[in-house]
Parts: structure tokens; sequence; C-alpha cells
């Protein structure tokens, strides 16, 4: 018995290794890029406005954090309100959607069109129209977060299999039933490949809106870093956006271990 | 007794024609079908492919308007009877919903439509599960069973709310063979366990002939009757009968029809 205990146990020790042993490559390629990117900066003797060093850009995080934070916060706020608003929109209008035909030739093809408009275009209208607070950046995070998840989400609630529907009218399911027990399940697959995008696409957005006009958020911050060729505060604030974005993406992707359990077929 | 019902009939079919397409371009599936299933029998449907036998059960099941003729199940319509959970219906593919467990699944046609009428004559989903031979896997996903056991998981769950007739499109035309002729002596076990009637459709012709105490066979273009055959073994029927030459006899019936079926 003891021989069998001791087998588990070095078993579960490899395996714990070989989780490790899969993460070095990356580690071990992040920490070289890093190192050439301090060895080219310094052997070329670059100068700190075009390019700072790694190095320059850590002392940015220890020197300048609290700037980074107050202004951190903004954009965080904003992503988030952006991404639960402009997600809902796109859930219920695409509940409605698969429940009227009306709609879906009236509305879909106007969204369409809207998503055609580039953000970077739409920003200066809506800052003229909401003003220049949050508002502004909040829609404009949503716009960014709305249509992926729109697609992605009518396609999920028509993803039920004609016999499954035949079964629900065997059992003379309602429509709120079938959408209930049926419909909004089979379509978690597709919204959540649909909120993955959204998790990292509305930081992008709440960034463009701060572009215009604006004297807080990363998005402004990125403005005056690079009038006043500040490149390691530059450096530091993109890597703060950019770190928002991945811990949308890696909260996202728990949430659907979390909700999603069954194995599913296809899903883009 | 409702009018029009004569007392033996679980299911009674009267020159029942079924029409598909638009105006401009109409396919008659079905025409002049007239039969009856009694009480407690088990019938089995064959016909060559589209001949119109899915049609035919779908008719019965009211997912299929009939065109002409009538159609009663226990004296209602087939809307009335689904309104009352009269029926049940399995398909070739189980339909179970990925996200919910074996139990779950059984448990879900007391969710849905008139839930106050079915919890009432409800049958024990944990005792279903035992029926079709699954205890012990109440808490499975659908993934995490084969093709057959998921067939099982759907049968249990057409039986839950009770059903007077089961009404059964191709069940275990997907599975394997031995998977197969296993669950046709568990259907006939179920069969006599509730004493259910059965309206079975196949493309295997020994299916048909081991499975029915009656067989309709079915010609196409347009599906009609081509004849509705006693089929008499012993009863309760065992899988050595296979071998029997009354039963190769029967096959070779069965088989003689379909194909001159198929040419009509």
């Amino acid at each position: 018995m003891a021989g069998q205990e001791q087998a588990i146990a070095d078993y579960i020790a490899e395996q714990r290794l070989r989780v490790w042993r899969n993460r070095l490559p990356s580690i071990g390629t992040a920490i070289a890029l890093l190192l050439l990117w301090h060895l080219v900066v310094t052997v070329f003797g670059i100068p700190t406005y075009i390019a700072p060093s790694p190095v320059q850009v850590a002392m940015v995080f220890v020197e300048k954090g609290d700037v980074l934070w107050i202004n951190f916060l903004p954009t965080l706020f904003e992503a988030m309100a952006g991404f639960i608003l402009g997600n809902s929109v796109a859930v219920l209008l695409a509940i409605w959607f698969v429940h009227s035909r009306f709609a879906e030739r009236a509305f879909y093809p106007i969204a369409v069109f809207v998503n055609t408009i580039p953000i970077i275009a739409i920003a200066p209208i809506l800052v003229l129209i909401l003003g220049n607070g949050y508002a502004p950046k909040i829609v404009i995070a949503s716009l960014i977060c709305f249509f992926p998840t729109l697609v992605n989400m009518v396609r999920g609630l028509k993803a039920v299999s004609p016999q499954m529907f035949e079964l629900m009218q065997v059992l003379s399911a309602s429509n709120r039933e079938i959408l209930w027990k049926i419909r909004v399940q089979s379509s978690l697959p597709f919204l959540f490949a649909a909120l993955k995008i959204a998790s990292t696409t509305c930081v992008i957005g709440a960034i463009v809106g701060e572009w215009i006009g604006s004297n807080y958020g990363l998005g402004s911050l990125i403005i005056e870093a690079t009038y006043n060729f500040r490149s390691p505060m530059l450096y530091a604030t993109v890597i703060l956006g950019a770190s928002m974005a991945v811990a949308g993406f890696v909260l996202t992707t728990l949430a659907e271990r979390r909700f999603v359990k069954w194995k599913t077929g296809s899903v883009h | 007794m409702l009018p029009g019902h004569s007392g033996n009939s679980a299911i009674s079919i009267e020159e029942l024609a079924v029409r598909f397409g638009d105006p401009l371009n109409r396919i008659t599936a079905l025409e002049d079908i007239t039969f009856e299933v009694p009480k407690g029998s088990l019938i089995t449907l064959v016909g060559p492919s589209g001949c119109g036998k899915s049609t035919l059960l779908r008719a019965i099941a009211n997912l299929v308007d009939a065109d002409q003729g009538k159609i009663t199940v226990f004296g209602r319509t087939p809307e009335q009877a689904r309104l009352a959970r009269d029926f049940a219906f399995v398909f070739q593919e189980s339909t179970l919903l990925p996200w919910r467990t074996a139990l779950e699944n059984v448990l879900l046609p007391l969710e849905v439509g008139r839930r106050q009428d079915n919890i009432e004559k409800h049958a024990e989903p944990a005792e279903l599960l035992e029926l079709v031979g699954l205890s012990g896997r109440e808490g499975a996903l659908p993934h995490e069973l084969s093709g057959g056991m998921q067939q099982r998981v759907s049968i249990a769950r057409a039986l839950v709310c009770r059903p007077r007739v089961l009404l059964m499109d191709e069940p275990f035309g997907a599975l394997d063979e031995i998977t197969r002729d296993k669950l046709n002596e568990e259907l006939l076990r179920i069969w006599k366990d509730t004493g259910t009637t059965i309206v079975f459709v196949t493309h295997s012709i020994p299916e048909a002939a081991y499975l029915g105490q009656k067989c309709l066979v079915l010609s196409r273009h347009p599906g009609r009757v081509l004849e509705f055959m006693d089929i008499e073994f012993s009863s309760p029927r065992k899988p050595a009968i296979r071998d029997t030459l009354d039963f190769v006899q029967v096959t070779g019936c069965l088989r003689t029809l379909l194909a001159e079926a198929g040419r009509v």
C-alpha cells in the first residue's frame, strides 16, 4: 500500500513539474526579450525619448506610481461600464432579433452600418453630444463591445437543433420556456467567445475616448506623455493598459470555465 | 367515451393525406392512410427511404398538420393529445441538453408546458433511469455517456409523464448492431412493464420483425399502406427467435414487400 501511495505522490509531483516545464518556454522568451531590449538600448546609446530601457520604465512604476494609479482608475471604470452596457444591449437586442423577424430585418443592417464607422471617427461626435465627462468614454467602450457580441449572441441563440425544437413542441413548451431552458444555455459558448473579445476591446474604447479633450485616464496620459517626450511614462501607461485588458480576458475565461462545463461543438 | 372513438384502439387514422410545399410545387408525402393501433400494442413502421414514415409519426405527434383525413389518439385530436401529454416522442438523436445531467434531462418534461397537470401523474425519474439500466449514472453529463446510454436517457425522459403512447422515430438507427440488439431487448421489457402503446419507425427489417406485433409497410411517392401484417411469435420474445425459420420467413416476406414498395 505504501508503495502505491508513494507512486501517487510521485505522479502528482511529476505533473506539477510538467506544468512548470510547459510554462518555461514563454517565461524564458519574455525574459530574453527584455534583456535584448535593455542591451540594444544601452549598447547603441539610444536616447531615452526615442526608446527607454526596461529599467527606466520599471522606475516609472516605482516613482510615479501614484500618477499612474490616479489615471488607471477612471479608465478601469469606463472600460467596465462600457463592457457591461455594450454587452447588455447586444444580448437584449439579440434576444429580440430571434423572436421577431421584423426587428432583425429592421435593425440588423443599421447595427452593421454603425459597426463599419471607425470608432476614432465617432469619438469626437460623441464628445460633442455628451460633453467631456465619463459618458462619451463609456459609450465608445460599449460601442466597440457591442457588435461582436450581437452577432455571436444571435448565432448562439439560433444554434439549437431542429429536433430540439420539435422536442419542445411535443412538450407544448412556450417561447419563453424555450428561451430560458434551451436558447440561453446553448448560446453561452458563443456569448463567452464574444465576451473574451469585448474584455480587451473595451479598454481600447475607453482609452480612445480619453484621447479627445480629456485630462484624466490612461488615454490622456498617453497623449500627454507623447507630446512631452516622456517615453518611460508612455511605455508604463501602455503596459498598464495592456495589463488591464489581459486581466479582463483572464477573468472572462475563468467565468467561462465556471459556467460552461459541457462539451460544445464548433464555436468560432 | 368520446365520440368516434372505438374502444380498443390507441391511435386511429382515417384516409390521412399530408402534402408539402407551396401551391406551385405540391408534393404529396402521404395519401389514403388508414389503420388502427390497438391499445397496448407495439407496432413497427417500415418503408423505403423517403416514403413518409417519419412524416406519419410526426402527423400523429402534431408536428405536421394533416391536409385530409382524421387522426385520433385515444379519441382526441393530435393537438389535444399533445396538450394532455398523451404521447411522448423519441428521436433518432437523443436530443439531450448537454449542460444537464442524465437525471436533470429526464426532469425536463416536468418543467415545461402545462406544469401542474404533469406533476400529479409523473413517474419517479430515478426509478426510470433504473428501468433503462442507468442507475448510478444519474449525475453524468451527456458527453460522458455512450450513444446507447444517451438514447436510454431520452427513453427515460419520454416515459416521465407516463405517456399512453410512445412514438419512436428510428431511435436506435445511429447505434452499432450489438447496442441496438441490447436496446431492442430492453424496449420489449419496458413495453411489458409499462403497458405503453408503442409506434416504432425503423429501416431495419430484423428490428421491425423482432419488435413488432404488427408491422405497417409503406410504399413511396406518395406513401400509402402496402401491408399491415401481423407478426406472430411466441411471447415473450427471446433473442434466439432471430435464428428460427419462422423469423427468417417473416423477414423474407418483409423484404419482398419492401422491394415491391420501392418499385411502386
